[in-house]
């Protein structure tokens, strides 16, 4: 039988990345102390990578993983205790084997020598007596540790213990046969468990009643028995026992002689070994594993989901896309059914409420759809405790991580595209803003500093929040910069949130020094954009001495958006209803220009720039005459400005399209969606439109005093 | 909508003898050829939506069955002198393909759709430097068929290089 596995490569690495961090977060759990279950789950974790691996042919991976396996076994048998420094050289193990998968994964070499250079510590440790914290072993036990790793695997043989369910001959798995492909790897003897034979009466013919002790002696690897068990794994109670272990209490002794004779021979033979109390507890390795995937999750993940099934991305979009299509045609049905209202027929009167029907049901619909794509924020936020860990040891500061409303749900696109913007807050807090222990005792603060990761829904937006009780932003040295590199002029009058947010503007660093941890060239500036990119904003609050909050507003689903349609130009545009202010109606008295060329008009005591849209898209149709005109004031980035539109038009909810997939981005335009009569009409991007219609002034003004 | 394209096998259209099948419109009496390959399809001229501050060869974008998909005048592109659009003038959908971004689909405003050749790499002429609107790297080479030269475009060029990137 031939198999073509590279179908499966895909999910396969997707599994190690799940359980890369199932490892990683349960490694961060051992940080607050020792627990069973978490390092269970790692090992598990670990197992099925590194089974996995073997399995589809990445033995690079299963090799790696099988060394940190046997480390993570030593702890799970209490045979090493959990220090900080083995936890360190794990979390460098699984960088490692994430790139390790990387690189499997783009088919591209690795990074062979830091591979090498990290499997040679884990097996210096394993080298290392157990219960020692000593973490630079000596040379001469190197040898040593690597036989100890063989060891475990390579005793004189293993006694099983093979208790099946009784409904395992269901499932296809045929005991004899689990035999014959045992007495293939050494000599088997085999002793049967008829005690739980029911009478004759009572006996299912389809149901296995018995269980078996089994020894099997030769050379042979742990693998390779729970190997033969694979397809049983969930049916059956299987326990896995070296035959003659070496007493484990007494691994640096005997590590000598498995040096010179790295496999295991009868002549070893330890009776006491199998008897003494640490090494029962040590030995007895329960291979059960929870038949069900999720059931496995659950245990390991805080048990957030029942059951789930993994389906890929583009069949979800691809039935976003069709509902999408579906919203389209049903309100052009709508708009044609409007038209008919009025006419008197039963047959019309059927139809409409037909319609309204159709209406209700593809609303709902859609929101169902959309919520498939939707995952909790714990996805990104789950990278922090591991970045916060290192960071703050390797800037010597005290730095709490603590985490809220990590379950609240966003869509999957924001969630992956928001994950570099909070790993640049972060950093930022840690390096900036929250102080060494020292600052912080003078400044009478406690030693260790809290940084507050949160998430929760607001109106139909998602916020999120980086707090630091850290020094908070010093508005003298901010708007001293900002003055010095021409962001605000020194006469003008500014808030202190103004101020603040000043660090958002391109070209601007506070940092007095550029550390490695923040302020290498990617600034705050980036931040915004790649937020506002998502149709959100971001924006900071400050208290000198106190602390920074940094809250970012994200739309939930980047699918869909409730739009106002206007006309401009001849054309229909569409509006985020989210960033409309108001719409009136202007009134002659309250117009006012400067210079003939910025127009502006008063509302209730405010001028708001009024921008002619049509003009600045380069169309000149439309209509020209302020005067009696319609305004949209619109909103963005805390600046307020008046679209001049022709025409306003219904409200409705719009399916967003790109415009980059078929052509490219164009400033002012966030995107396309398609109306019910088939035609596309674009979406302004506010900030977009703002943000060109004052570069054009500023243009002109440069131009002008050119000519002048 | 992400109906599945049809996808052509390169097989398929092969002519068996090694030659290439080009698909051939008509721009102001000359005949231009493209590799049939990357024709998605072909559709009656039915308005665009416009886009602000664009040069005007592109007209604007269409929805083709859920997908916005951006429309050039290739005879403006071309500066060729430009006429109504009528019933014969139709829009060539095609797929361009870019190393960094991945496939697009873009269409084409051309006067009419000529007819389909079988035409041999071999029999291609390399275009002269003619200094013309359009950049001789966006021309495959020329052929005579029929006593005809055709002109064999270079898809990705002309709209990558052509288009795409003379909006920056």
């Amino acid at each position: 039988m031939s198999l073509d596995l590279s179908e499966f490569h895909d999910v396969f690495f997707e599994e190690c990345f799940e359980g890369l961090e199932v490892i990683e977060s349960g490694l961060l759990n051992l940080d607050q102390g020792t627990d069973i279950e978490d390092i269970n789950a790692i090992f598990r974790a670990a197992h099925s990578i590194k089974g996995g691996g073997a399995s589809f042919g990445f033995s690079e991976i299963s090799d790696f993983t099988h060394v940190m396996e046997t480390l993570l076994d030593e702890m799970r048998d209490g045979r090493r205790t959990v220090t900080r420094f083995t936890v360190d050289l794990l979390l460098e193990s699984v960088d490692c084997l994430r790139d390790m998968i990387n690189s499997a994964k783009d088919k591209t070499g690795g990074d062979q020598p830091r591979i090498d250079a990290v499997k040679k510590r884990l097996q210096e440790m394993l080298a290392a007596p157990g219960d020692t914290e000593t973490p630079v072993p000596d040379a001469g036990e190197e040898i040593t540790g690597l036989a100890d790793t063989e060891a475990d695997n390579q005793a004189a043989g293993w006694k099983i213990s093979f208790k099946p369910h009784t409904d395992i001959l269901q499932s296809g798995n045929e005991p004899i046969r689990i035999f014959r492909e045992l007495s293939l790897l050494g000599e088997l003897s085999s002793e049967a468990d008829i005690s739980g034979l029911p009478d004759l009466s009572e006996l299912e013919p389809g149901n296995c009643y018995m269980g078996w002790q089994l020894e099997l002696y030769g050379n042979i690897s742990r693998e390779q028995v729970t190997e033969v068990f694979d397809w049983a794994h969930g049916d059956c109670d299987l326990e896995i026992k070296p035959l003659n272990r070496f007493k484990t209490a007494d691994i640096a002794e005997t590590q000598a002689a498995q040096a010179v004779a790295p496999v295991a021979s009868p002549a070893f033979e330890d009776k006491t070994g199998s008897t003494s109390p640490r090494a029962e507890t040590g030995a007895d390795i329960d291979t059960r594993r929870d038949p069900q995937p999720t059931a496995k999750r659950k245990d390991s993940g805080g048990g957030k989901e029942s059951s789930s099934i993994r389906v890929a991305i583009d069949k979800v979009d691809g039935l976003v896309n069709m509902v999408g299509e579906l919203v389209i045609t049903q309100s052009m049905l709508s708009q044609v059914g409007a038209q008919l209202e009025g006419v008197n027929s039963k047959m019309i009167e059927g139809l409409l409420d037909g319609l309204a029907q159709l209406e209700r049901n593809t609303r709902e619909l859609q929101e169902s759809v959309l919520q498939i794509r939707m995952l909790p924020i714990s996805f990104s936020f789950s990278r922090f405790p591991r970045l916060v860990r290192d960071l703050s040891s390797k800037m010597g500061k005290l730095i709490e991580l603590k985490i809220t409303g990590e379950n609240t749900e966003v869509d999957k696109t924001v969630l992956e595209k928001i994950g570099d913007p909070l790993v640049h807050l972060v950093r930022n807090s840690l390096d900036h803003g929250l102080e060494t222990p020292e600052k912080r005792r003078a400044a009478g603060k406690p030693e260790t500093g809290t940084l507050r990761l949160s998430a929760r829904h607001e109106g139909g937006d998602i916020v999120i929040e980086v707090i630091d009780d850290g020094a908070g932003i010093n508005r003298e040295v901010v708007l001293h910069k900002a003055i010095e590199k021409g962001l605000v002029s020194e006469t003008e009058e500014l808030s202190d949130q103004r101020i603040c947010n000043l660090i958002f503007e391109p070209g601007f660093s506070t940092a007095e020094q550029v550390s490695e941890v923040s302020g290498r060239g990617v600034g705050m500036d980036v931040v915004r954009r790649n937020i506002r990119d998502l149709g959100g904003n971001v924006s900071i609050d400050s208290q000198a001495g106190r602390g920074s909050t940094v809250t970012i507003r994200l739309p939930l689903t980047l699918a869909i958006l409730d739009g106002q349609l206007a006309r401009i130009g001849g054309e229909t545009y569409i509006v985020s209803l989210v960033s409309i202010v108001e719409s009136l109606q202007m009134k002659p008295e309250q117009l006012s220009s400067v210079t003939g060329q910025s127009e502006f008009y008063r509302l209730r005591d405010e001028y708001i720039p009024i921008i002619r849209v049509s003009t600045l898209f380069g169309m000149d149709s439309g209509m020209t005459e302020l005067k009696g005109g319609l305004l949209m004031v619109v909103e963005a980035d805390g600046k307020r400005v008046g679209l001049f539109v022709d025409d306003l038009l219904g409200q409705q909810q719009v399916v967003i399209k790109s415009l980059e997939t078929n052509f490219r981005q164009i400033q002012g335009i966030s995107g396309a969606t398609i109306l019910g009569d088939g035609t596309v009409a674009l979406i302004i991007d506010v900030p977009g439109l703002i943000q060109r219609h004052f570069e054009g002034c500023n243009r002109r003004k440069l131009r002008l005093n050119a000519v002048a | 909508m992400s109906a599945t394209q049809p996808q052509i096998s390169d097989n398929t259209l092969q002519a068996e003898n090694g030659l290439d099948q080009y698909l051939t419109f008509m721009l102001a009496e000359e005949e231009y050829g493209l590799d049939i390959l990357r024709v998605q399809e072909i559709k009656g001229w039915d308005g665009v939506t416009p886009m602000p501050n664009m040069p005007d060869y592109i007209l604007g974008v269409i929805n083709l069955r859920g997908t916005v998909v951006p429309i050039v005048d290739l005879r403006k592109h071309f500066e060729l002198e430009s006429i109504p659009f009528d019933k014969t003038t139709v829009v060539i959908v095609v797929r361009v393909s870019d190393e960094e971004h991945g496939e697009r689909t873009m269409g084409m405003v051309v006067d009419a759709v000529s007819e389909v050749h079988n035409i041999a790499k071999a029999d291609l002429k390399p275009a002269p430097d003619f200094g013309g609107a359009v950049s001789v790297d966006s021309i495959m080479g020329l052929v005579t068929q029929d006593n005809k030269m055709l002109i064999l475009l270079d898809i990705d060029h002309l709209m990558n290089n052509g288009v795409l990137h003379s909006l920056d």
